[in-house]
């Protein structure tokens, strides 16, 4: 057989291979477009909500494609002040992620290079973010109530900020590990304060880990629903809430719930992709490095 | 897993030694730990607390009710059909998911032109929000305007008008379409990350000694990605397990009852009946269950390292 592999280029034993060969490369095409047009068709449709006009969207046999691509419905969000949503999202998101990834880093820090707690320690921070968020949400809730922090903002980016944190320490406590502990050394016998140490070595050191981190802990919070649902009504309404408001009972806005999640879906795409090197570390909670 | 003898004594160096600064270390995780601590450890004692009280919509009763609320759990039928539920769909979804994400990171192994840009689009699913994964596939199966209907309608070759939401047979293969859809992505990019890492002489070396593709991939290619493996299921069952979004988006957990899972169940207890001191039993168990399984599995199959 082997020798039959090596006959010389024209031979037919090789021209045979060749076209097997490429015919199973087509058939890999061929599935990798398949699987891929399966998989995006859903976006697909939903984004196309926000182009139809309101005989398109309700229209049986459904149409695919808008006649014309108006963008009507943006303007309306516009109008209404509806993209407020998306704001409050960046602003809850953004805070709490701020929040997160500076006490999550110090402390994820200490763990590294101290060994604080030791290694039940760091399970135990970690299996926090294990607890169903209804579970959570659940006890905030009454809390919140006793306190008068429902429907603020400070309210939902400290229970953002809580829930990421477990995710952040863990982390980047893997990456932190991953760095070389012979420069603090060095650092620390020139005679840099410990805190320099951290802000002009560390930091720096793991800014790859520090910029996934920060876009898996955006991501989270930006997608969250139950606990916005839960801790918010009129005040703070993110983009996950105000979608599922045009449910009505005798209505849905289709076009409305269209662009607004395309608006919410794409900025996380563009940033997933951006980040695609860290993905795979970034939602297996560092077990796969990737 | 082994820490080096060397890094041992650097360490040991490090937080005694000429820096000796030994509070720097507390003062580091303090904040962190207070944030977590005031938001989940103390109201979820109070949660404790309230799960032995009597309090619901009729009334405000703070007396200690031992464990009324845990019998009446016991008891309660609705409760153990969405656990039940849950259970159910996490046992179905997870293979499938699992099967599919392996098939394709199969497919995408192998260099192939392009590869990149297949990767990032099949990756997206995940990032939407599940809320919105959820409106999507409502909306895809409406039984009027969705495409579902029509595509099926196609092959059937008449007008097909499932209503697939209200319908008790329907459902659940709709919610398995959005979570499957929604997670394999998932499955798909581990599963890509531990196959590439996988020793391919060894898979050459078999393929010499003509082995076939299927047992190249029993005893080769899936002992080596085991721990990979094991990490993703642990992940997606938790995920399955507190499955919330997308059944919410869907269906509310109806018609009636059918699809309510433990987290839709916990809901409308807390937030919809206000039945507050019994859903806080719910909650707790539910924690304690969860607790125990996950501080298990992650000793077992070391995710820290």
């Amino acid at each position: 057989m082997t020798v039959a592999v090596r006959a010389a280029p024209g031979s037919s034993a090789s021209l045979w291979q060749a076209r097997r060969r490429s015919l199973k490369t087509i058939a890999r095409y061929a599935a990798a477009v398949a699987i891929t047009v399966i998989f995006l068709f859903p976006v697909f449709w939903i984004f196309m909500m926000a182009f139809k006009t309101p005989d398109e969207i309700f229209s049986r046999p459904p149409v695919w494609l808008p006649a014309d691509f108006n963008l009507d419905t943006f303007k309306a969000l516009v109008r209404d002040g509806d993209l407020g949503a998306i704001w409050t999202s960046l602003i809850t998101a953004g805070v709490s992620t701020i929040f997160a990834m500076f006490f999550g880093t110090i402390a994820a820090y200490s763990l590294a290079r101290f060994k604080t707690g030791g290694r039940n320690l760091a399970i135990g921070i970690l299996s926090q973010r294990m607890i169903p968020p209804i579970v959570i949400v659940f006890p905030v809730f009454l809390a919140y109530v006793f306190l008068g922090w429902i429907d603020t903002f400070h309210g939902l980016i400290i229970l953002y900020t809580a829930f990421n944190l477990p995710y952040v320490i863990w982390m980047m406590r893997g990456y932190i590990e991953d760095i070389p502990i012979e420069l603090e050394h060095s650092a620390l016998v020139d005679g840099w304060s410990r805190w320099q140490v951290l802000l002009r070595v560390v930091f720096p050191m793991a800014r790859a880990g520090l910029f996934a981190t920060t876009v898996f802990t955006f991501i989270f919070a930006w997608n969250d629903y139950i606990f916005a649902l839960v801790l918010t009504r009129t005040e703070v309404v993110t983009f996950p809430v105000q979608v599922t408001s045009w449910f009505g009972q005798q209505f849905v806005f289709w076009a409305r719930i269209g662009a607004m999640s395309m608006m919410g879906t794409l900025p996380i795409f563009f940033a997933v992709i951006v980040f695609q090197r860290y993905m795979v570390r970034g939602i297996s909670l560092g077990a796969v490095k990737g | 897993m082994s820490v080096p003898r060397a890094t041992a004594a650097v360490s040991e160096q490090w937080v005694g030694g000429p820096f000796g600064d030994s509070r720097f270390k507390y003062f580091l995780i303090a904040p962190a730990l207070f944030i977590m601590l005031s938001i989940a450890l103390f109201p979820l004692i109070n949660l404790l607390v309230v799960s032995f009280q009597g309090i619901s919509i009729i009334a405000e009763n703070k007396s200690f009710h031992g464990i009324l609320n845990y019998q009446r759990l016991a008891g309660d039928s609705r409760m153990w059909k969405s656990l039940l539920h849950t259970v159910g769909l996490l046992l179905v979804a997870l293979p499938i998911e699992l099967i599919f994400g392996m098939a394709m990171a199969l497919l995408f192994v192998d260099k192939m032109r392009g590869r990149q840009i297949f990767v990032a689009l099949l990756v997206l699913p995940m990032v939407i929000a599940p809320i919105v994964a959820g409106a999507t596939w409502r909306l895809m199966f409406d039984n009027q305007f969705g495409p579902i209907n029509q595509i099926i309608g196609w092959f059937a070759g008449r007008d097909v008008t499932i209503v697939w939401l209200a319908d008790s047979s329907f459902v659940w293969p709709a919610i398995l379409a959005t979570e499957v859809w929604h997670s394999t992505p998932f499955m798909f990019i581990i599963l890509l990350a531990g196959l590439a890492g996988v020793d391919r002489s060894q898979i050459e070396s078999a393929q010499i000694d003509g082995a076939s593709a299927a047992r190249i991939f029993f005893k080769i290619i899936l002992p080596a990605i085991r721990p990979v493996l094991a990490v993703a299921i642990l992940i997606r069952a938790l995920d399955l397990f507190r499955i919330f979004d997308i059944i919410w988006a869907l269906t509310r957990g109806g018609p009636g009852t059918v699809t309510e899972t433990i987290s839709t169940f916990t809901f409308v207890k807390a937030f919809e009946q206000f039945d507050t001191s019994f859903a806080a039993a719910v909650a707790i168990t539910v924690v304690l269950i969860l607790t125990a399984v996950t501080i298990y599995a992650l000793r077992r199959i070391e995710i820290a390292r």
